[in-house]
Order: C-alpha cells, then sequence, then structure tokens
C-alpha cells in the first residue's frame, strides 16, 4: 500500500525505537498450549472476551515444548503465518514440526517496524520484520541458552542450541527448550544479539510447506464470516445505493413480518436488518420501501467524470518531477507520439465478502474479523463506542483475501458494525453480501493520463511529459501528511514519476480532483496504473525507433541496474527473439519496479474469435534475498492473475452516482478456462528482501497490451481489454 | 420438517423449505467450512456434493435435498477421492487465502468421483466455475492431475 521512501525514512527511525521496546518486553512464556494450538478454533471464538493474551511476546515456549509464535501481520494468503516463523525460527531454531501460530492481539508492540500502526500491506511484511523477527529469535534462543548454563553451572558461552536443544558443553547432557523455558522467562534479555551469518542458514532460502494449509483444505479454517457467538444476530445494512447519499425514511413492515428478523435499525450508514441468520436477514433486506436523500452524488457518471478528467488533463498540474526542459527537448523531435490513457474504478472482490463480528459491552469491545488494519480499526471503534482504546479487542481471523481492501484508512467496515452493534444492543455479525461489497466503494481510482513523448536522432528518447489525473487516495487519511507534498500525493504517481529510463527531459504532473466516489489502495496502488501507461508508451517508441522492445528498453537502463537484470532474465527464459512465436502468437513485455522489487513479464498472446487470450506468463523477479522460495512464486502467480482479471476484465462504471455492476457476472474475475502458463524466476540476491505480494500485478497489463500491438497493430489505451473490439 | 443424509449422518432440519442449504448448512447445521461468495452460483465457494454430484448449495432450496445425500468438505475427506484431493492439495501447496478452497475441493472430488482420469478439457469444464481471486488455478490443474495419479 505505502511504497514510498518519505513513509519509510522517518519510519526507520521509529523501527529502531521499536526494537528498544521490543527488547524491553519479550517473554517467552511459561503456558500450556492453547487447545487445538491456535486462538482460532471456532469454541474459542465462542468462549470469547474472556481470553487475555500477554500482550508483549512472539514466542511462548510451553514445558511440553510447543513453540507457538504470534504473527502480527494478517494472514490473507500471502503466507505470512509461515515466512514470518520462518525469520523467527531461522534464529530459535525450534523443531519447525512444533510450531504452532496464533494472530497477535492489538498492541502496540506488535505495530508495523516502519509504519508505527499494526497494520500490513505495503508488500513489507518480511521486509519490515526481516531484522526485527530474526532478533526475536535469536534472544529467546540467547535466553534459553542463558538458563541452561545456569542450571549447569557452567558458561553460556560454551553451550550451544540446536533443533529445540540446549547442549551442555561437556556433550553429555542436553535439555530442551520447554525444559527451561520458565528460567529463561525471567533472565533479562541480552543486551547484545548477534545474527546468524546468512551461509549459515538453515530454513531461510528453503521451500517450507505452508503452515495454514491443513486447515485451509479441510473446511476448518476459521474466517471472520465463521465466527459465531452465543445470543449473536446476522445483520445486513441497506445502503444509499448513491454515494454520499443519506437516508431520508423507510418502511420496515413487510421486512417485519419474516419469521427469524429480530429488528430493523437505522444506522449511520443506513438501514440495519438483524435476523437469526443470513437468510432472513436478506429476505427481510429485500422488503424494506427505503426512501434516499442521493445528494450531489447522483449526478457522476463515468462518462462525465471522463470528460471533465480530460479537460483537466490539458491544464498544469501539481509538478511531480522536472529533469531538464521538456520544451527544448520537443524541439530535438525527430518523432513526437500523443496518447491519452483510461483504467476504470476497480473493486478488489476478495472472495469473502467483508463482514465483522461484534460484542459490544458497556465496559468492553470485542471484535472478530479479517482485517489488516488493526490499529486504525481499534481507533474507529473506541470513537463509536465511546470506550478507551484499551477496551476495545481486536481478533484478527484468516481474511478470505485482502488486497487492500481490508484496510481501509477509515475503518469502514468496523466503524459500521459497531454503530449497529450500539443498535441492536446484542453481539451481531454484520454481512456485506457480494453486492453490497462490490458496490460499497473504496476502490482503486479511475485514472486519465496523458503522455506526449518523443524520440530524436538515433532513436533515443528526447523528451516525456505525461500529465495524470485521478482522485488521491492518501487525502483525508491519518497517512495523508507524510504522503501529498505540495500537492501531489505519491501514491498517485508512484511508478510515473519514478521512471527508471534513461531520458534527458522528463515532466511528470498530477491532477487530483474530488469526488464522492471512495477511494483506496488496491493490489499494487499507483503502479496499477501508471505501469500500464508507462510501459505501453516505452514500448510504443521502440517501434517508433524501429528496435527490438527489450534491446530498446536495455538500452536506457543503466547496464547495472536490477531492472536491467530481470529484463534480461525474463527475455532469456520466454526464448524473446530466440524461439518464434506459435502461429497467431506474439510476445509482448514489460518491466516494473514497486514494493522494492523489480518483476519483468513477457506475454504470449492470441486472439481467438476477437478475444484476448493469453497463453503464457515468464516473470522473473528480484525481491532481494528470498525467504520461501515457493511462497515468492505463489505470489507473483498471484499478482499477474489479479492484474491479468483486471487487464481483460475489471471495471466499475458509474450511471446515475451508482455503480453499474454488481457480482462476478458483470465482474468477471479470472477463471480457469482464461489461466495461463506461468513460469516464475527469481534472482539470486543477498540484499535484504523487498515487496513479493504487489509486485506480480503492475506488469502484466502492459505485456499483454504490447503483445496486442504486434498482433494486431492497434495501440491499446484502456483498459478493460474486454472493451476493445480486435480483428 | 426435511430429512436428508448430511456426511454419512442421518438429519433433519425445521427451517423453511425455500432457505437455501448453504444457509442451512451455515448457520443452522454449524457445519461453515462451505462458504458464501456471491448467492447467484456465479463463483462456486458454495459448492458440495449432492447424491455424488457438485451442486450450487447457494441457489439449491433446502426442499431439493430431501431424502437425499449431501456431502461437505467436512465430510469429504471420509471418502477415497476426497482423501486423494486433499492429499494432493497439501502436496502441491494449493491454498493462498483459502476461502475458495472448499469449493474447489469439492468440485475437483466430483470430477474424479466421475472421471478418474480427466483430461485437460474435462478439468476446465468441471471447475470452470469455481472462482479463486488468488490464483491458484495451475496448482489446483497440477494437484487434481496428482491425485488422479495416485489411483483414488
Amino acid at each position: 500500500m505505502f511504497s514510498l521512501n518519505e513513509l519509510q525514512r522517518p519510519a526507520r527511525r521509529k523501527f529502531l525505537r521499536d526494537l528498544a521496546v521490543l527488547g524491553g518486553g519479550l517473554v517467552i512464556g511459561f503456558r500450556l498450549p492453547e487447545k487445538g494450538g491456535r486462538a482460532w478454533a471456532v469454541e474459542e471464538a465462542v468462549a470469547g472476551a474472556a481470553k487475555v493474551y500477554p500482550p508483549n511476546a512472539f514466542i511462548r515456549i510451553a514445558p511440553d515444548d510447543s513453540v507457538t509464535l504470534i504473527v502480527n501481520k494478517s494472514e490473507m494468503g500471502q503466507g505470512v503465518y509461515t515466512s514470518l516463523p520462518m525469520l523467527i525460527n531461522e534464529e530459535l531454531d525450534a523443531p519447525w514440526a512444533r510450531i504452532r501460530i496464533e494472530p497477535a492481539p492489538v498492541a502496540a508492540v506488535y505495530n508495523h517496524t516502519q509504519f508505527g500502526l499494526q497494520l500490513t500491506g505495503g508488500s513489507t511484511s518480511v521486509a519490515s520484520s526481516w531484522e526485527q523477527l530474526r532478533r526475536v529469535g535469536a534472544s529467546a534462543r540467547l535466553l534459553l541458552i542463558e538458563a541452561a548454563a545456569r542450571r549447569w553451572g557452567v558458561p553460556a558461552t560454551a553451550c550451544k542450541a540446536e533443533n529445540g536443544r540446549i547442549f551442555h558443553p561437556a556433550g553429555s547432557t542436553s535439555l530442551s527448550y520447554g525444559e527451561v523455558a520458565e528460567e529463561a522467562g525471567k533472565l533479562p534479555l541480552p543486551s547484545e544479539v548477534p545474527l546468524k551469518d546468512p551461509k549459515d542458514f538453515k530454513w531461510i532460502g528453503k521451500s517450507l510447506k505452508r503452515l495454514d494449509t491443513p486447515e485451509k483444505i479441510t473446511g476448518k479454517a476459521v474466517f471472520g464470516i465463521d465466527v459465531r457467538l452465543p445470543d449473536m444476530l446476522t445483520v445486513l445494512v441497506a445502503r444509499c445505493p448513491v454515494f454520499g447519499g443519506k437516508l431520508k425514511q423507510f418502511d420496515a413492515t413487510e421486512a417485519l413480518k419474516v419469521p427469524g428478523v429480530v429488528g430493523v435499525y437505522e444506522v449511520p450508514t443506513g438501514v440495519a436488518v438483524a435476523a437469526s441468520g443470513f437468510w432472513p436477514a436478506k429476505t427481510a433486506r429485500d422488503l424494506l420501501q427505503i426512501e434516499w436523500d442521493e445528494g450531489e452524488g447522483a449526478a457522476l457518471s463515468t462518462a462525465k467524470l471522463r470528460e471533465s478528467y480530460f479537460a483537466l488533463a490539458r491544464t498544469p498540474g501539481a509538478v511531480a518531477r522536472r529533469d531538464g526542459d521538456v520544451v527544448s527537448g520537443f524541439k530535438a523531435a525527430v518523432k513526437t507520439v500523443h496518447a491519452e490513457y483510461e483504467v476504470p474504478y476497480l473493486a478488489h472482490a476478495p472472495m469473502e465478502p467483508l463482514n465483522v463480528t461484534v460484542d459490544l459491552r458497556p465496559d468492553h469491545c470485542t471484535i472478530w474479523t479479517g482485517t489488516q488494519s488493526q490499529t486504525l480499526d481499534r481507533m474507529a471503534a473506541a470513537a463509536v463506542s465511546g470506550l478507551p482504546p484499551e477496551a476495545i479487542e481486536i481478533h484478527t481471523t484468516y481474511l478470505g483475501g485482502g488486497f487492500g481492501r481490508r484496510a481501509n484508512p477509515h475503518a469502514d467496515f468496523v466503524t459500521e458494525a459497531v454503530q449497529v452493534a450500539k443498535a441492536v444492543g446484542r453481539p451481531v455479525q454484520v454481512i456485506w453480501t457480494r453486492e453490497d461489497d462490490l458496490r460499497g466503494g473504496y476502490y482503486r481510482p479511475m485514472w486519465v493520463d496523458v503522455i506526449e513523448a518523443a524520440i530524436g536522432k538515433g532513436g533515443k528518447p528526447v523528451a516525456w511529459k505525461h500529465t495524470i489525473v485521478g482522485q488521491s487516495i492518501m487525502e483525508g487519511t491519518p497517512m495523508a501528511a507524510v504522503m501529498i507534498k505540495d500537492g501531489v500525493d505519491a501514491a498517485s504517481v508512484e511508478g510515473a514519476a519514478t521512471i527508471p529510463y534513461l531520458i534527458p527531459n522528463v515532466q511528470v504532473e498530477l491532477h487530483s480532483p474530488k469526488n464522492p466516489v471512495p477511494v483506496q489502495w488496491w493490489r499494487s496502488v499507483g503502479h496499477s496504473h501508471t505501469a500500464f501507461v508507462v510501459e505501453t508508451m516505452i514500448d510504443e517508441l521502440a517501434h517508433l525507433a524501429r528496435q527490438d522492445p527489450v534491446k530498446f528498453r536495455l538500452s536506457l537502463l543503466p547496464r547495472t541496474s536490477r531492472h536491467h537484470a530481470v529484463l534480461q532474465l525474463a527475455a532469456q527464459k520466454a526464448g524473446w527473439g530466440k524461439v518464434k512465436p506459435a502461429p497467431g502468437h506474439a510476445f509482448g513485455v514489460a518491466v516494473h519496479e514497486s514494493f522494492g522489487s523489480v518483476v519483468a513479464e513477457v506475454a504470449e498472446v492470441s486472439l481467438e474469435n476477437g478475444q484476448v487470450r493469453v497463453h503464457r506468463v515468464v516473470a522473473a523477479v528480484d525481491c532481494g534475498r528470498v525467504i520461501n522460495p515457493d511462497g515468492v512464486v505463489q505470489q507473483i502467480e498471484g499478482g499477474i492473475v489479479y492484474g491479468l482479471a483486471a487487464a481483460l476484465h475489471g471495471e466499475i462504471t458509474l450511471e446515475g452516482g451508482r455503480p453499474v455492476q454488481s457480482n462476478f457476472h458483470d465482474y468477471p474475475i479470472l477463471r480457469h478456462s482464461e489461466m495461463p502458463q506461468v513460469e516464475v524466476h527469481l534472482v539470486p540476491s543477498e540484499a535484504p528482501p523487498s515487496g513479493v505480494g504487489e509486485p506480480g500485478t503492475p506488469p502484466i497489463a502492459p505485456a499483454v497490451a504490447n503483445a496486442l500491438f504486434v498482433l494486431t497493430g492497434k495501440r491499446v489505451r484502456r483498459l478493460p481489454l474486454a472493451r476493445e473490439t480486435f480483428a | 420438517m426435511i430429512a436428508f443424509t448430511l456426511n454419512g449422518r442421518p438429519t433433519t432440519v425445521e427451517v423453511d423449505p425455500g432457505t437455501p442449504l448453504l444457509w442451512v448448512l451455515r448457520d443452522q447445521l454449524q457445519l461453515r467450512g462451505t462458504k458464501y461468495g456471491c448467492g447467484i452460483a456465479q463463483c462456486g465457494a458454495c459448492t458440495v456434493h449432492l447424491d455424488g454430484r457438485a451442486i450450487r448449495s447457494c441457489l439449491t432450496p433446502v426442499s431439493m435435498v430431501s431424502g437425499k445425500r449431501v456431502t461437505t468438505i467436512e465430510g469429504v475427506g471420509e471418502t477415497p477421492v476426497g482423501r486423494a484431493i486433499q492429499k494432493a492439495w497439501q502436496e502441491v501447496d494449493v491454498p493462498q487465502c483459502g476461502y475458495c478452497q472448499s469449493g474447489q475441493i469439492m468440485a475437483a472430488a466430483a470430477l474424479l468421483a466421475e472421471h478418474p482420469r480427466p483430461s485437460e478439457a474435462q478439468i476446465v469444464a468441471a471447475m470452470d466455475g469455481i472462482l479463486c481471486r488468488c490464483g491458484t488455478y495451475n496448482r489446483i490443474r497440477k494437484a487434481i492431475l496428482e491425485a488422479a495419479a495416485g489411483g483414488a
């Protein structure tokens, strides 16, 4: 979500501070294992609020040698319940099979080391935990050794620990971690915690099986929607179909007749129907008679927005980057291209629709939800309930997909659920239907981009002027102060202001119009549109210069750059320039940096009855040091699929202020039958790890569009491709 | 009262007969491995077996299962095909977020029960209606082929 150095620099200092706090609070608890080893067995959800965790521990070792690692990042498919334990255990060195995972409660010690909030996003989970969690593991190991050494009366430095046991210097005796855990927990923390030399890594760099797979293939994994509390009601909320509209009046007579319906309540976001289960709640909601005050949002339409955005693009915007002088650059032009791009609003559409379970008591509020953003959710729940933040307990369940939607900077779904709980006066589970989810806003913004670019003598680019128009995501959020400078939201121009190619005259400008459609980060944020625009235009310039698109790009990239390396690797693995694509097929390429990683993708594309068909995608990835290679491959595969679904089909359009699309029939996501072969190649690296959750997404749309140009001679400048006609 | 066999056990429910099976399973019978994704049979997250065939429980009124056999993700592991599928899923490490996987596994188990050695086309035909937002499709295909090769 936040990929920018601006945010990370001050955070770096915070990170060091947090490490100090962490050091003071590390606890190796003497605790019996939880039932089933995890906080998320359903019966425990029912047991509910009584459960209190040690607020500052990442590791609990029990006398039976079971090791519970508390993970402070939300598991939404990206594999943090495996990769983060690998970081701890690389230093702790407990037997992998004994490790269990527990989601962290909300507490300052679990804050993100860079953002200062408890939050999962920005493809930063591994990168931001890389130092921290290895130190946690190493500290624990030193304490365990120290405890054993004291028991034996030998110097700790003479003892060794491995695979869950501490060995006596004489080699004759050993103690298990569990046997000394209680004593270790009482020792002062070591002041110096050296980390392993990477050449001694035992786990990092190996493909380990995901720890969450067994639960996810047996139906046992508990997602937010699976939480049940005694006396709980299921609630559906009827919200204004127009963004920014308000409730005028409603008649619930018919709704209240539905068996199982307990009540109908006015809440700030609309009308809430509470019932004994989903079906009566849904049936009753459909029977509500509601009159809305739609407000000015009713005048919104995609066509009008488009017109106003293009008008804005013709005016000067806030300058996000200025290198050289584009005006004189264009004077040296031999050939110039003027291109206008348009990409739509996109919904995240995680498979699990949004839902929140709330048990609100006079002095305490317990929330169960699949959230990426515990701290902001807690603040919001405190504000709505009037309770102090300490009285808000958040249980993070598995997330049935997040993609950014479950890290709402305004805590929209949690705020509403606490409002509902207040109105209903009983524990509630608020469920959004698929239609609610797709029509509920917080979309990837619609963007219009205009680029004027030129090549000079010798075919090299001489000038590049890029104007971007679209809503700011950060405006009005707690991140605005850091992310918006001089009228430029860094998230709007990432990947455009940071264009890597050597072009002497570059200017990037931004307009951030406002309208009532709520927008939010969507897997890869600004990169989701800038990569499409920049990488199709660079490709266009290559063709204009009559050069091979890969060679053209390489000639504009520093030879030692990571871009250069991944582009070469992807081209080589795809057989670019060596293998002739099958008849009727063509290759397209794109390379893009995001979240600290660089990904190049080559797509092999054909047209089948005028429909775009992607057969194969070859990706090369430089994401620094790889923790769990198969986990990285999964994320790149997933990122490609997510981006491809959007490139082919994704769009939310507005008419009369209403989102037109409502469910998977008119907001299609990728299907089995559309799935290309995907090959992922990782560049070996000893640099610190960088992001993998998002960086696979940006290059796919331009790679496919560039292949379509080769096939058809037509430049695609708007998405989705389903809108275009190909001969 | 509606009576049917659920995961091999006789079951009765007292509920409006028009209620979709999905919500009877989730809200009445406390079997929440079967998921809600769209409510209009477009995503397949709610797939269960009715007399061995894969159906979408979100659009199946519970009255339609009266006297029949229903198998859900909680029970599919008791069949040889279901076991083979789950084993292959584990081997290939298919799931990411996992939310669609009950539906994927149920559809795959029904496929292998009918076609123990499915062709690519049969796999796509059986699985195309089960959506995965995380993009696990290639691993699903690989796991189905592994389960088939394992002689389920």
